[in-house]
C-alpha cells in the first residue's frame, strides 16, 4: 500500500473562504430567480468600469482560491528503513506553492534588484590568480537562481565560486567553461523571453474573443461579423468589451512575469533574500480572506440584531441599541487593538493547541478577522434597524400581521428580502476598507501574525528601505501595486453594485 | 435645553459602565492576571512569587467581582472590577510598566497630538469642501468624472504610503523639512507640516466624493430650482444657497471626531516620531503595557461620547426645526 504523495491540511480559513465562494456563486445563482434582484445583477453587467474590475477581482480571487488548498508533502523515506510509517513535512504548503515552487524555494542571500544578475551590495571575496597568490576582490557577488541559465558570470574557476554556483548539480563543472556573462545577454534573453510570453498571451486572448464573439453571435441569432461590431462599440447586453480589454491588460502585464519569474527575480528580492514576486502572490490571500471572512462575522450579528431592533421595537430595541453604542464609542483601532492584544496573550500562552506554525498563524489570522467583525458590525446594524422600522409600518407587513402570520416568519419572507440590496452593497463596500485597514493594523503591530505573508507585513518589513543609500525600493513599489490594483478594482466593483442596487431602490419606490 | 444636556449626559453613564465592563473582560477573563503577569516577567523570571509580586503590586490579586471574605461594602468594592474601573472616572488611570504616572503622561502628550490633528482637520476640511464644491460646480463634465476618478484612485492608496511616500519625496529627495522628530514651542513648525500636509491629502479621496455626493443631493433639491426659475446664476445659487444648506449634514457629521482630535493619530505619530497620544498607544502596544490601553480606551470612549453629545447640540444649533421638549 503506498502513501498517498499528500497529507490534505484544512485551515480553517480555507474552509471558511471556500465556505464564502461556493455560498457567493449560489446566491448569484438564486438570485438569478427573483426578478428584482436579477434585473440590479444585469445592470452590474452592464456597467463597464464595474464589469472590468470584477474581471480584476476574479484574477485576485483565482490567485487566493489557489492558495487556500493546503497540504503537507510526503517527506522521501529513509534509505535505511524503507518500510516506515510515510511521514509528512511539518511545513504547510498550498497548490500555489507548489505551481510557484521555484519562487519559493529559490532564495537569494539578501537584496538583490528586479531581473538582476548580480547581488545588489558589494561583497568582499578572495580570488585565487593562477600563480597561486590570493587577493581580494570587493565585487558584485553573482546571483544563486537570478538568471542562472544564462551561465556564470566571474570567469574563474576557483572552488568558491563553484560550489555557490547555480545548482547542486552544476557545482563540479568548472565555470571557466562557460561564457562569460554579460548585461546585453540578459538583455536580449529577457526580451526573447517576454516577447514569446506575450505572443502566446496574445494568441490566447485572441481565442477568448474569438469565442466571446461567437458566444454573442450565437446568442442574439447575428452573423459573426455584426457580433464583433457591437461587441466594439459597446452595444451588448453585458460588458464584453471591458471584460476583454481588463483581460488584455491582464495578459499584457501576467505573460512575461509568469515566463521570468522561474528563472529571475522578476520584483527583486528583500532582506532575507526572498522573492518579492512570491511575497506578492501570497499577501493576496491574507488579503482576501481578511475581507471575505470578516464580512462573514459582520453579516449574521448586524441583520440579526438590526431587524430584531427595527421590528420588535420597545425594549429589544433599547437594549440592541445601548449595545451597539456602547461597542461604538470605543474608537475602533483601540478595540481592535486591545482585543488583539489579549488574542496574543491568549495565544502565547497556550501553545497545545495548535499542530503546526501555520495553523496558528491561521488561527490568528481568523480571530483578527472575527475582531474585525465584531467592531465593524454596528454600522450595518443600525442601517438595517432603521429600514425595517421603515418597512414595518407598510401595507404588505401590516397585512401579513393581521393574518396572523408568526413574527419570525414575517421578518424572513417579507423584511429580509426588501433589506438585502443594502446587505449586498454594505458587503462589496467594507471589502476595500478591510483589506486597506489590515495593512495599517499589520504596521502597527496588532495585525497578521508577523510570519504571514500580507501586504501590511510586507510594507512594514520594507518601510526603512528607501532611506537605503543606494535605496531599495522594488519591495514597497510591488506591494503598492498589487495592492493598489486590488483595493481600486474592489472599490470600482463596490460602486457599479451600489449604483445597481440603488437603482433598484429608486424605481421601486 | 438645559434638561435635554443633562439627560444626555446621565445617558451616557451606562454606556461608560458597559464600556468599562467590555474592557474589563477583555482585559481580565479572556486572560487571567497570572497569563499576564507571565507575558510581562517574560520566560526566564517566571516563578510563583515573581507572578504574586506583579499582581500585588498592581492590585490583581484580589477576586474579579465579588470579595467573599469581605463584609459590608468591601464585598463589592474591594475588587479588581471596582478598584480598576471606578478610579477611572476620576482621572486616575494607574502607573504603566515603567512607573510612570498614566494620567500625568497623558496630559502632557496631548499638545504634541493636538498641535498636528487639529491643523490638519481644519486644513482638510477647507481644502475636501472646496474641491467637492468645484466637482459640484462642473457636475457631468470631464472635469467632474476625472475628479472622482481620481478621488476614487486616492481612496484605493493605503494611508501608509501617502505617509511612506511623503516622506521620501519631501523630506529625503527635496530636504525640506526634517523626515521626523518634535520639538517643543514655536519650532515644532517645520516638524509639523510635513505630518500635516500628509493628513490632508490622504483624506481628500474619500472626503471629496463624500461631500460631492452631499452637494448634488442639495443641487437636486426643490428650492434649488425655485432659484434657478427665479433666474439666479449658477454661482450664486451654489454659493448662497447649496453650500449653506449642505454644510449642516457635512459639519454635523464632522463634530463628532472634533474631541477624538485629542487621541492623534497612531500611524502618523509613529511614523513622524512625535511625542503624542498615537505613539504612545502604539508604544504600549508593543511593550504590551495593558494598564496604557486600557485608559486609551476608556478615554477614547469618554471623548465619542462627548462628540456624540457634540453632535445633537450642533444639530438643534444649525436647525431650527429639532427642538428637544420630545
Amino acid at each position: 500500500m503506498s502513501a498517498l504523495p499528500f497529507l490534505p491540511v484544512l485551515l480553517w480559513s480555507d474552509v471558511l473562504v471556500w465556505l464564502m465562494a461556493i455560498a457567493a456563486l449560489l446566491l448569484g445563482i438564486a438570485s438569478t430567480r427573483q426578478p428584482q434582484l436579477a434585473a440590479a445583477w444585469r445592470r452590474v453587467g452592464r456597467s463597464r468600469p464595474g464589469m472590468a474590475s470584477a474581471t480584476l477581482v476574479l484574477v485576485f480571487v483565482v490567485v487566493g482560491l489557489l492558495d487556500s488548498l493546503h497540504y503537507r508533502p510526503l517527506l522521501p523515506a529513509a534509505p535505511d528503513a524503507p518500510a516506515a510509517p510515510a511521514a509528512y513535512a511539518v511545513e504547510t504548503l498550498s497548490l500555489l506553492d507548489s505551481i510557484a515552487e521555484p519562487l519559493r524555494t529559490r532564495n537569494e542571500k539578501t537584496y538583490s534588484a528586479p531581473l538582476a544578475t548580480r547581488a545588489f551590495a558589494k561583497e568582499t571575496r578572495e580570488e585565487r590568480a593562477a600563480d597561486g597568490s590570493v587577493r581580494q576582490v570587493r565585487d558584485f557577488p553573482r546571483l544563486r537562481y537570478g538568471g542562472a541559465h544564462l551561465g556564470d558570470a566571474d570567469g574563474t574557476s576557483d572552488a568558491s565560486s563553484a560550489s555557490a554556483g547555480p545548482a547542486a548539480d552544476d557545482g563540479t563543472q568548472t565555470a571557466t567553461a562557460r561564457p562569460r556573462l554579460s548585461e546585453a545577454d540578459r538583455d536580449i534573453d529577457i526580451t526573447r523571453r517576454a516577447g514569446s510570453a506575450l505572443a502566446a498571451a496574445l494568441a490566447l486572448w485572441a481565442l477568448l474573443l474569438l469565442a466571446a464573439t461567437s458566444l454573442l453571435a450565437r446568442r442574439e441569432a447575428v452573423p459573426l461579423a455584426e457580433a464583433s461590431r457591437r461587441l466594439w462599440r459597446g452595444e451588448t447586453v453585458f460588458a464584453w468589451k471591458a471584460v476583454l480589454l481588463t483581460l488584455a491588460a491582464v495578459f499584457i502585464v501576467a505573460a512575461p512575469l509568469l515566463a521570468l519569474c522561474a528563472d529571475y527575480h522578476v520584483f527583486g528580492t528583500d532582506k532575507v533574500g526572498q522573492d518579492v514576486f512570491y511575497q506578492v502572490l501570497k499577501s493576496v490571500r491574507t488579503a482576501l480572506v481578511i475581507g471575505l471572512v470578516t464580512t462573514l462575522t459582520t453579516l449574521p450579528l448586524a441583520i440579526f440584531f438590526g431587524l430584531a431592533a427595527g421590528y420588535f421595537r420597545g425594549w429589544v430595541d433599547d437594549l440592541i441599541q445601548y449595545l451597539y453604542t456602547t461597542l461604538n464609542s470605543i474608537p475602533g483601532v483601540l478595540l481592535i487593538a486591545a482585543a488583539v492584544l489579549m488574542m496574543q496573550v491568549l495565544i502565547d500562552t497556550h501553545p497545545q493547541w495548535f499542530s503546526t506554525a501555520a495553523e496558528r498563524a491561521d488561527m490568528r489570522l481568523l480571530a483578527l478577522c472575527f475582531i474585525l467583525g465584531m467592531t465593524s458590525w454596528t454600522g450595518l446594524c443600525r442601517v438595517l434597524r432603521g429600514e425595517t422600522l421603515k418597512l414595518r409600518e407598510l401595507e404588505f407587513v401590516q397585512a401579513a400581521q393581521s393574518f396572523g402570520v408568526a413574527d419570525l416568519r414575517i421578518i424572513a419572507r417579507h423584511i429580509l428580502p426588501n433589506v438585502m440590496h443594502i446587505v449586498v452593497i454594505a458587503l462589496v463596500m467594507d471589502f476595500s476598507s478591510l483589506v486597506l485597514a489590515e495593512a495599517v493594523l499589520s504596521y502597527v503591530g496588532i495585525g497578521v501574525d508577523p510570519t504571514m505573508i500580507s501586504f501590511g507585513t510586507m510594507i512594514n518589513n520594507a518601510r526603512l528601505e528607501l532611506a537605503r543609500e543606494p535605496m531599495v525600493w522594488w519591495s514597497l513599489a510591488a506591494a503598492f501595486t498589487f495592492m493598489f490594483a486590488l483595493v481600486l478594482a474592489a472599490n470600482l466593483l463596490a460602486d457599479a453594485v451600489r449604483d445597481a442596487f440603488d437603482a433598484r431602490l429608486a424605481g421601486s419606490s | 435645553m438645559l434638561a435635554y444636556i443633562l439627560r444626555r449626559l446621565l445617558y451616557a453613564i451606562p454606556i461608560l459602565i458597559g464600556v468599562n465592563l467590555i474592557t474589563f473582560a477583555l482585559f481580565f477573563i479572556v486572560n487571567t492576571p497570572d497569563d499576564m503577569a507571565r507575558m510581562q516577567l517574560g520566560v526566564k523570571r517566571v516563578t510563583p512569587e515573581a507572578i504574586a509580586a506583579w499582581k500585588a503590586e498592581r492590585g490583581y490579586d484580589k477576586p474579579l467581582f465579588l470579595n467573599a471574605e469581605a463584609s459590608g461594602a468591601a464585598v463589592v468594592s474591594d475588587t479588581i472590577f471596582f478598584a480598576q474601573s471606578a478610579r477611572m472616572f476620576v482621572g486616575d488611570f494607574g502607573r504603566a510598566e515603567d512607573g510612570r504616572d498614566i494620567a500625568r503622561e497623558i496630559s502632557s502628550r496631548m499638545g504634541p497630538s493636538l498641535a498636528i490633528a487639529l491643523p490638519t482637520f481644519v486644513l482638510g476640511l477647507l481644502v475636501t469642501i472646496s474641491l467637492a464644491l468645484l466637482l459640484a460646480f462642473f457636475r457631468a463634465t470631464a472635469l467632474d468624472f476625472w475628479g472622482v476618478v481620481l478621488c476614487v484612485a486616492l481612496m484605493s492608496v493605503s494611508g501608509l504610503f501617502y505617509i511612506i511616500g511623503g516622506q521620501f519625496l519631501i523630506s529625503k529627495l527635496w530636504k525640506l523639512v526634517p523626515i521626523s522628530g518634535y520639538a517643543g514651542g514655536l519650532d515644532a513648525w517645520k516638524f509639523l507640516i510635513l505630518p500635516v500636509l500628509i493628513g490632508v491629502v490622504s483624506g481628500i479621496g474619500s472626503s471629496t466624493r463624500w461631500y460631492r455626493t452631499i452637494f448634488l443631493e442639495e443641487i437636486g433639491k426643490d428650492y434649488v430650482r425655485t432659484a434657478r426659475a427665479k433666474g439666479l446664476a449658477e454661482t450664486v445659487i451654489l454659493f448662497r444657497h447649496v453650500l449653506r444648506n449642505a454644510l449642516i449634514p457635512i459639519l454635523t457629521g464632522v463634530v463628532a471626531v472634533i474631541p477624538l482630535l485629542f487621541m492623534g493619530s497612531l500611524l502618523t505619530e509613529s511614523f513622524f516620531g512625535v511625542p503624542g497620544l498615537g505613539s504612545y498607544t502604539i508604544d504600549a502596544i508593543n511593550a504590551q503595557d495593558f494598564a496604557v490601553v486600557r485608559a486609551m480606551v476608556f478615554i477614547g470612549s469618554v471623548l465619542y461620547i462627548v462628540g456624540l453629545l457634540l453632535t445633537d447640540l450642533s444639530y438643534a444649533l444649525v436647525d431650527p426645526r429639532i427642538r428637544f421638549d420630545r
